[in-house]
């Protein structure tokens, strides 16, 4: 289908402009993407370098973004690096996710709720019926498989239950979503074991697929919906010939083939419900700072406290709705005493609750396999080892004759 | 005496027992009255007799110098009365008051541990019988000791306070 | 004043007015509010449910709704004094306004109770939230079977109710049976837990739904005793508790389990959180 406006400005065209349409584009073509996002009033939001991290923050245009950077990760550890090959020096996406997730900006960590005056013993609550803040268009430059699953998780937790959260009600509709296929996991990622990477499936206005090869630094970009096609239109693209499609469909497997970490889902929900009581969990107990970076970091975690607040006076106050974290000792304060008191009743909550009891509740996993809770643990407590710990611990206490026959513990 | 052996294998107690044992034990029995505010026993007197409640309640007390005695338990109809009876030094460890007017089997306990001695299977018969109203009467107690429907139970008053 | 719809988003407190404080014990008041003379609507409610109270500038709190859910005109709340929030509250002179969200949470199983026989177990507290199921029975009489509520306070000084308790023993097919932990020479009552109260009870387990409230040691050891004496798990109830803070379902703190107590509980059947149940911390 060859749209009118394509041949009226005289472009390339390209066989399809619907959804599913593929275009290849230069880095300078590329370079239109975020003026084009501009043009339709998105503010862009996108990966920057900021104090040895990778992590989201408004971006005005493409030279914004980390090039040429890339990121080393291990349980406890992340380091940002410059990129060491020839052919990929200047790679805009050649890394992993970073400390931030997009929940920074949909479940924000900090927002008022309401505000409310009182005069004379009445009070009365403000902008009762409006939201507290402007409307936004947004777009989010670069999430990854990982990402785009834990938005769509996000939705079903604060969209699609009895109630809708209405701060998630005002800022998701209309994000514009650019997501990227990535090509370099970070030795703490696990999408693949979680079936949310590394290539994207859906739920995405554009897809960018980045290579960086003898043939020059190029972009693949799939349509994804209707809003991503009506972008790309101000764009100069190519046709993305069958070479370059499997090129970008070989760096992603390629990627996904040498993913270095993986949990086996299999029975995970049983296997952590059938085992509150596992020695395992006095281990991780011994080594777990209930510091609940993981839950800072977890693009799905949406634990959140509420604060009220009110001025000197005590004729103004406020309701604020701030993150919380399952670790902390009071998040479970009841009636003079905390019902999950130790070390190790949080942390089981944190791992049950992500990776079975989250089932129960939402239809899904809660964990996306993006390492991040791995890499930002102070201690390098790996989520993925702890279940594998538990799962081995069930096959042996099975069939201890398997266990000798193979010779592995 | 048949009337006595009747009403023995009525009660609750001693559901389950074989009629022959009644006939052993209605000669240490006798039916017995106490009106209402009277003390059945008091603490720390020679623990002799077990009562086996047909009618009224009976309240388990302990007093100390600075208070007023409290009701630590009630007893009633269907239950049995004391048990220290069964267990040395044979004193009493509470008081025993009737709320209400109380009709009672009172078995002689000096009587009855004789004739425990001599036939070891009526022994074991009345202990089991008497350790499950001494367990279910702890398990009781502790829970009365946490004292739940405080705004501050006991488990809680150990908490070293790291909030309000 | 303009006439203010119930606030739809649930989010954000509605206006009340306190009508009345009365002093049920040294530390509980039952508080009757009616709705800000603006609002249009009342909400109703189900037995079982609770409210999250806002007071101005301190915070809310999560509290049961213990009126008769007949008679909506006028919410009814019976709060303990132990924090900033249930202070102010208990402390607000008739006129006082108050914020109300709500109401939140499951109900009572009065619907599949009925042609049944009642138990009702409330210790302390607890009778709080269980006195709306006995005012729809009471106000249903023939659609239920025989009544029994079996209560247990800290001291006779705890007892909530005291009037109503008197008045609901003399209600036909009704038994009330009373303890308390410890009591004075004056009392003339039962002295002991709750589950002794069972040996004077005869009820008939296959035909009967038992309602359980009160702190959860005591509803174990209640649950046990019930079971022992035949009742089936799917017909026990209990009410639970956990710190709730948006009531909503999405702030978190009221999971156990896989359950969010502020919207699959606070009452559920014994059955479903069995395999919870014993577990320390969870």
């Amino acid at each position: 289908m060859i749209t009118d406006e394509s041949v009226v400005k005289g472009r390339t065209t390209i066989e399809r402009t619907g959804i599913g349409a593929q275009a290849v584009l230069t880095v300078q073509q590329f370079e239109n993407l975020i003026p084009a996002l501009h043009h339709r009033s998105y503010e862009v939001i996108g990966p920057v370098l900021r104090e040895g991290a990778i992590i989201y923050d408004v971006v005005e245009k493409l030279a914004d973004l980390p090039a040429g950077w890339t990121d080393e990760q291990r349980p406890g550890h992340y380091r940002v690096k410059p990129r060491q090959g020839k052919a990929d020096a200047d790679a805009l996406f050649g890394y992993a996710v970073g400390p931030q997730s997009w929940k920074r900006y949909l479940h924000p960590s900090e927002v008022r709720l309401f505000s409310a005056k009182r005069q004379d013993g009445v009070f009365q609550i403000l902008n009762n019926n409006q939201p507290l803040e402007p409307s936004m268009k947004r777009a989010f430059l670069g999430v990854r498989g990982c990402e785009l699953a834990a938005i769509a998780i996000q939705d079903r937790v604060l969209l699609e239950g009895k109630f809708k959260d209405s701060v998630y009600q005002h800022r998701r509709p209309g994000v514009f979503i650019v997501a990227v296929n990535c090509t370099q996991a970070a030795s703490t990622c696990f999408c693949t074991s979680m079936g949310t990477g590394p290539g994207v499936r859906q739920g995405f206005d554009l897809a960018v697929t980045e290579l960086t090869t003898q043939r020059g630094h190029q972009f693949v970009i799939k349509i994804g919906s209707e809003a991503g096609a009506e972008v790309l239109s101000d764009l100069e693209y190519a046709n993305a010939t069958p070479d370059i499609l499997r090129e970008a469909e070989d760096a992603i497997e390629r990627n996904a083939s040498r993913m270095q970490r993986h949990m086996n889902t299999n029975g995970i929900r049983e296997l952590l419900y059938n085992n509150f009581d596992h020695p395992r969990w006095d281990n991780v107990a011994q080594r777990c700072l209930t510091c609940a970076n993981c839950t800072m970091v977890c693009p799905t975690c949406f634990c959140t406290t509420v604060e009220d607040v009110s001025d000197v006076t005590g004729g103004h106050a406020e309701r604020w709705r701030k993150w919380d974290s399952c670790f902390s000792q009071e998040f479970s304060y009841i009636h003079g005493g905390s019902v999950r008191s130790s070390a190790k009743s949080r942390y089981r909550q944190w791992m049950t609750h992500k990776l079975a009891s989250w089932i129960d509740q939402f239809g899904t996993s809660g964990c996306v396999g993006c390492g991040r809770c791995i890499t930002w643990c102070p201690v390098g407590i790996d989520i993925t080892e702890e279940v594998h710990a538990m799962q081995e611990s069930q096959v042996n206490a099975l069939h201890p004759a398997k266990k000798e026959e193979h010779g592995r513990s | 005496m048949e009337d006595l052996k009747r009403i023995l294998a009525a009660h609750p107690f001693f559901s389950g027992l074989k009629p022959e044992y009644f006939q052993l034990m209605v000669g240490c029995a006798s039916n017995v009255r106490f009106d209402s505010h009277t003390y059945i026993f008091r603490e720390g007197e020679e623990a002799n007799v077990f009562y086996m409640v047909r009618q009224g309640r009976v309240a388990l007390e302990t007093f100390a110098p600075n208070q007023k005695p409290i009701i630590l338990q009630t007893i009633g109809e269907g239950e049995v009365l004391g048990w220290s009876w069964l267990v040395p030094p044979y004193r009493w460890s509470n008081s025993a008051r009737a709320v209400q007017p109380i009709r009672a089997i009172a078995l002689d306990g000096k009587c009855l541990r004789d004739k425990c001695e001599s036939d070891n299977k009526l022994g074991y018969e009345l202990l089991k019988r008497v350790v499950n109203v001494i367990g279910t009467r702890l398990e009781a107690t502790r829970i009365q000791m946490l004292d739940v429907y405080s705004a501050t139970p006991v488990a809680l008053r150990h908490n070293e306070k790291e909030f309000q | 004043m303009s006439r203010l719809a119930l606030n739809p988003n649930p989010m954000l407190p509605n206006r009340y007015l306190v009508r009345s404080v009365s002093k049920e014990t040294h530390d509980t008041f039952t508080l009757l509010l009616e709705p800000d003379q603006g609002a249009s609507s009342q909400p109703s409610f189900l037995p079982g449910q609770f409210s999250m109270l806002y007071v101005f500038g301190v915070g809310e709190v999560p509290i049961s709704i213990s009126g008769d859910p007949g008679n909506p005109g006028h919410l009814v709340y019976t709060v303990r004094s132990v924090g900033k929030a249930t202070q102010a509250l208990t402390g607000c002179p008739p006129g006082g306004m108050v914020g109300i969200r709500g109401p939140f949470g499951t109900n009572w199983p009065v619907a599949e109770t009925r042609g049944k026989d009642v138990i009702i177990v409330a210790g302390g507290i607890g009778l709080a939230p269980l006195r709306p199921v006995i005012y729809h029975v009471l106000h249903h009489r023939e659609d239920y079977g025989h009544l029994f509520l079996l209560y247990g306070a800290r001291t006779v000084k705890d007892l909530l109710y005291r009037k109503e308790l008197a008045s609901w023993a003399k209600e036909p097919e009704t038994d009330v049976y009373i303890t308390v932990d410890t009591g004075n020479q004056s009392w003339r009552g039962n002295v002991g837990v709750v589950t002794n109260l069972f040996s004077s009870v005869k009820i008939r387990p296959e035909q009967s739904i038992a309602m359980i409230c009160g702190p959860e040691i005591m509803m174990r050891f209640v649950v046990r005793e019930l079971e022992s004496r035949g009742v089936a798990r799917p017909n026990i109830y209990v009410s639970m508790e956990r710190n709730m803070e948006c009531a909503l379902g999405f702030c978190g703190h009221c999971q156990y389990g896989p359950y969010f107590i502020c919207k699959d509980g606070p009452v559920f059947s014994y059955d479903r959180l069995r395999p919870f149940w014993d577990r320390h911390e969870l």
